[in-house]
């Protein structure tokens, strides 16, 4: 039966977050006279209430499949990436800069050219921070942060100084990419009422695919995950640690640098200035903790972030919410999803007390069983 | 006046509900003045639970305790540290920069005018070292001591805080046999000087030689309370197990073939770069059993290590079926026709989040059939799983349980299903049935002796002396990261394994 409440978990703790969430969020409003169930209302409404916001809801979306995916591969392996919003920086100013530079290549040839070397871009800049930690043991979490930064500056210049200014229009944008290097598909965009819907979500359900399909049935994934849960075992079963580390930083990587492609080439259509690290980075991570890692779990958080996002303006314009209390809501909401762990730990405790003492004390029951076990 | 048949301890009819899962299921134990009993029960049979319960850390759902006559009610570890109740853990609590009489008092200390006493205390613990013939060096650092002697601190710590009723948590399992002998000696002087003692052990041989009564559990039940003198191993293994068990194995004569492993002038460091195994030599053939014997921590885990590629080797080399296989990777070695019982078998032999299934194939699952072209075959896996759970008596629901909520003994057999199915030419055990019941143990102890009739060769490093002496066509004994001595099992004792595990005694070869 373990089995079992081991899934009704996966399945509850998340829920329990979103649904304490949105409560904290009502109070808070309830405390500034903000009548929270109309709040509620135009949140949903302006999301999902019409195919605009339907279609900006997807386009929200879909760069925060990539790098949700993208923090759940390292994740997996044991690794806490979040230099996702550099890496996904990388990614969408390489892709942006090839369409612009080849603007007459055919369609079928620039598109792809352009998403590979997105995803190539992300995977070296995390790959810096996977072989350091894989030669050289530096803590990831400290490398990934520090180089968002070098990221962040590092575009500015090379927009700014090295970029053709031909490319560009002033100091701080790039030209609009040609239609030949654009995601935007216009019977897609008719459809979902003018929106900035584009072809990324279709590559954003090929990445979920690909990234089920390589965690669950490829000798790759189970060594990433089997690093990531255990690794004295898999050193035992002779895996490389170190080649572990390094795929799955790189695929990583790879994913994250799609995300800033999709944003690219899909929502802006160029690139301009930064001034602090991508929110689709940031947000991938709460996306992939809230997913609890799975596929499924992706793409139903980042469609729940979208709608947080995508409604909150709603919030604001219709519910005459100011902005800072809509952001306060949104904080608390992505807050309870973010202490996720917490909730499972009180789900887990309740799961050990209940587990018979028969057994040997596995890692989670270790803490109430270890005692039994000792005397 | 209390006399010597009084019961110091009554428990009766303790019941211990976990959610409904009866841990102690009406068990009855009665504890005299000056008595040694054993409690003997497989692993998860309810000794500890009960030995919790007398010592205030759970409460009994139902039933009675009864110290000195009176009926108690044992809430926390204070009220039975009060009514003299004292344990001696199995993994000694000690502070290693401390002396041993600062251990002892610690968290007793006698205060003078708001300062340490540090001579009466010195007085008080040398006085009862001298009572109990517990002789130790007061002043030594406890880092600097035995673990034999670390347990002397441990037991005049209890006596220290005022206990009359001392129960012990397999004391002997990191003692050599001399120490044993010492230990036993201690036992029976508390037990002259009226203490009364339980003693929790797996070993029929020291309730033979120490207990008055033994009070057998099984599965949360006790089974009989017997007068040790009216038992023998066979009745006690059997009441323990619930079946007979075959004590005495079927060994036939080894069929030596050629030299599979050969180790040569081996040195390789500890964690810290200090030199652990330090000029290792020995051999092993197909059809034989070479086991190590040795204290924990003379170099076994390095070695082990070594050997299967985990770690590096400093100098030296090892020939494993005639090819150099110093410092190649774990995957090369094992590749090469190499099967690892490790000796953590949940730290290092399985991922316990994961299936039985993807378990078994974890040191397989990038060949065929269980993957093509780096794409797995879950089918075959599964097959695969089941199979070897039928073959290997592997008892878990099914194949998709995942390995940590299998009992120890079928981690343990799960790991050997998977190690002994490659068909590897050597393999190496490393404490194979540590913390396993007799059943288990039987049943592990009979599939390496059918390897060894198949013609593989078997490295057996091991703490346990009757494994060692019962499965050896030869062994080495390691002390201090070196081979004291190389004896026959036949032509050895107890007692000289034991000279040359303290390094007493030293062998050319």
């Amino acid at each position: 039966m373990f089995n079992l409440s081991e899934k009704n978990k996966k399945f509850l703790v998340p829920i329990v977050s979103v649904v304490a969430g949105f409560l904290v969020g009502a109070i808070i409003m309830l405390v500034w006279s903000y009548n929270p169930i109309q709040a509620y209302g135009s949140m949903f409404s302006s999301a999902l209430g019409n195919m605009n916001g339907i279609g900006e809801t997807i386009r929200e979306a879909t760069p925060l499949i990539f790098t949700a995916i993208g923090f759940a591969i390292a994740s997996s392996a044991g690794f806490f990436n979040i230099g996702l919003p550099g890496q996904a920086q990388a990614g969408w100013i390489t892709a942006i800069w090839i369409a612009l530079a080849n603007p007459n290549l055919p369609k079928y040839i620039l598109l792809p050219v352009c998403i590979i070397a997105g995803a190539l871009a992300g995977a070296i800049v995390s790959g810096i921070a996977g072989v350091l930690r894989a030669y050289f043991g530096t803590n990831e979490v400290i490398t990934t942060i520090m180089i968002n930064y070098i990221v962040l500056y590092l575009c500015q210049y090379l927009m700014q100084q090295i970029m053709s200014p031909k490319l560009r229009v002033d100091m701080d944008a790039t030209k609009t990419v040609s239609a030949n290097g654009s995601l935007h598909l216009d019977w897609l965009a008719n459809f979902f009422g003018q929106s900035r819907i584009n072809a990324g979500i279709f590559l954003a359900f090929i990445a979920l695919l690909g990234f089920w399909w390589l965690m669950r049935k490829t000798t790759t994934g189970f060594e990433i995950k089997a690093v990531g849960l255990n690794q004295f075992a898999s050193q035992y079963a002779g895996m490389s640690a170190k080649k572990n580390i390094i795929v799955s930083m790189l695929l990583s990587g790879a994913f994250a640098g799609l995300g800033g492609v999709v944003q690219g080439l899909g929502t802006y259509q160029n690139y301009f200035t930064q001034t602090a690290s991508l929110d689709i980075g940031w947000d991938g991570l709460s996306v992939a903790l809230l997913g609890g890692g799975s596929a499924l779990g992706i793409l139903i958080a980042a469609l729940l972030f979208s709608i947080l996002k995508i409604g909150g303006l709603g919030m604001q314009t219709i519910a005459g919410i100011p902005y800072e209390i809509v952001s306060i809501v949104i904080a608390a909401i992505i807050f309870f999803i973010a202490i996720n762990y917490v909730v499972g730990l009180l789900f887990s405790r309740k799961a050990a007390v209940k587990t018979p003492t028969d057994h040997h004390p596995t890692s989670t029951q270790a803490v109430t069983l270890g005692k039994e076990e000792q005397l | 006046m209390e006399t010597k048949t009084q019961n110091m301890i009554e428990m009766r009819h303790i019941v211990k509900d976990f959610n409904g899962f009866k841990a102690n299921n009406d068990i009855n134990l009665t504890l005299k003045r000056g008595e040694i009993l054993a409690l003997l029960g497989e692993n998860g049979a309810g000794k500890s639970t009960l030995m919790q319960i007398l010592s205030g850390l759970l409460a009994p759902t139902a039933g009675d305790i009864l110290v000195r006559g009176k009926q108690v009610d044992i809430k926390d570890p204070n009220t039975a540290k009060a009514l003299g109740i004292g344990m001696v853990h199995q993994h000694f609590m000690l502070a290693a920069a401390f002396s041993v009489w600062e251990n002892i008092i610690l968290g007793d200390e006698p205060v003078k005018r708001g300062k340490l006493d540090v001579k009466a205390a010195h007085q008080k613990v040398t006085a009862l070292s001298k009572r109990y013939g517990l002789a130790i060096n007061l002043d030594a650092k406890v880092a600097d001591i035995t673990v034999a002697q670390q347990q002397r601190v441990e037991i005049l710590k209890v006596l220290y805080r005022g206990a009359e009723i001392l129960i012990f948590d397999e004391p002997t399992a990191v003692l050599t046999p001399q120490e044993i002998t010492e230990f036993i000696k201690i036992l029976k002087g508390l037990a002259a000087e009226g203490k009364a003692v339980i003693l929790i052990t797996h070993k029929l041989d020291e309730i033979k030689a120490v207990a008055d009564r033994v009070t057998v559990i099984r599965a949360g039940q006790g089974i009989a309370t017997l007068r040790v003198s009216d038992t023998t191993d066979d009745q006690l293994a059997e009441m323990m197990v619930g079946r007979h068990v075959n004590m005495k194995l079927d060994k036939p004569a080894a069929k030596i073939g050629q030299e599979v492993l050969n180790v040569s002038d081996l040195k390789v460091n500890e964690a810290r770069g200090n030199l652990a195994v330090k000029g290792l030599s020995f051999n092993l053939h197909q059809g034989e059993i070479l086991g190590l014997a040795g204290i924990d921590g003379n170099g076994q885990d390095e070695l082990v290590e070594a050997l299967t590629g985990l770690r590096r080797v400093e100098a030296g080399q090892v020939t494993i079926k005639g090819k150099n296989m110093t410092n190649k990777k774990v995957r090369e070695i094992t590749e090469l026709g190499v099967s690892h019982i490790p000796a953590d078998r949940q730290k290092f032999g399985l991922i316990l989040p994961w299936s039985v299934a993807d378990n078994m194939a974890l040191q397989s699952y990038y060949h065929e059939p269980f993957s093509k072209h780096g794409i797995i075959n879950f089918n075959a896996i599964h097959e695969h799983a089941r199979k070897l759970i039928k073959q290997f008596d592997v008892r878990t629901t099914d194949e998709n349980l995942p390995a940590g909520e299998l009992s120890g003994g079928n981690q343990q057999k799960a790991i050997i299903a998977r190690e002994l199915d490659r068909n590897s030419d050597l393999i190496i055990a490393f404490q194979p049935t540590r913390g396993l019941d007799v059943g288990a143990i039987e049943y592990i102890h009979q599939q390496l002796l059918a390897q060894r009739a198949a013609g593989k060769a078997i490295l057996l490093i091991s703490y346990e002396l009757d494994e060692i002496m019962q499965l050896s066509d030869r062994i080495a004994v390691l002390h201090d990261g070196q081979i004291s001595g190389e004896v026959r099992p036949a032509d050895t004792t107890d007692r000289e394994l034991g000279l040359l595990m303290t390094g007493a005694k030293k062998e050319g070869r």
